[in-house]
């Protein structure tokens, strides 16, 4: 993940808390949307980053997963991000971002 | 998990779901986008 990216979510979590927050992911496959995951859950796995051994803690989702799409318009999901949900890998993609957040809630506790 | 109301960060990927098109997938679900980026990941 971009490290300036990092520094602003890193600032929006300071700023808002993890409470106000939820990080939605657009990552293409299911290892880029893990590492990003990661990164805004457990911190940097690169270490490259501000967010290095940073635990943030933050909520994230993919937007294909069914708990986004349910809150979205159809019509409004169906146009912005139905081409993509067709040809991306969708139940391998789902699945690790969940396995992300599991692992996050267990770190955590 | 409840969007309508929640400050979003949106991580969108040029090679996946750009992030113009969750923000306003975002909106639509009444949350508000705080950060939105389109990464690129080569």
């Amino acid at each position: 993940m971009d490290l300036d990216d990092q520094a602003q979510v890193k600032k929006l979590a300071d700023q808002y808390g993890r409470d106000q927050l939820v990080v939605i992911l657009g990552l293409p496959d299911a290892d880029s949307a893990q590492v990003v995951g990661e990164t805004v859950t457990t911190g940097d796995p690169t270490y490259a980053g501000p967010l290095a051994g940073v635990p943030l803690g933050l909520p994230v989702f993919h937007i294909l997963e069914s708990e986004v799409k349910e809150q979205v318009n159809p019509k409004v999901f169906d146009e912005q991000v139905g081409l993509m949900e067709m040809v991306l890998e969708k139940e391998e993609i789902v699945e690790r971002v969940r396995q992300v957040r599991q692992q996050s809630t267990t770190t955590s506790d | 998990m409840q969007l309508k109301g929640k400050k979003v960060i949106v991580i969108g990927e040029r090679d996946g779901v750009q992030a113009e098109a969750i923000s306003t997938c975002v909106e639509a679900a009444e949350a508000e986008v705080v950060y939105a980026v389109t990464e690129c990941f080569v």
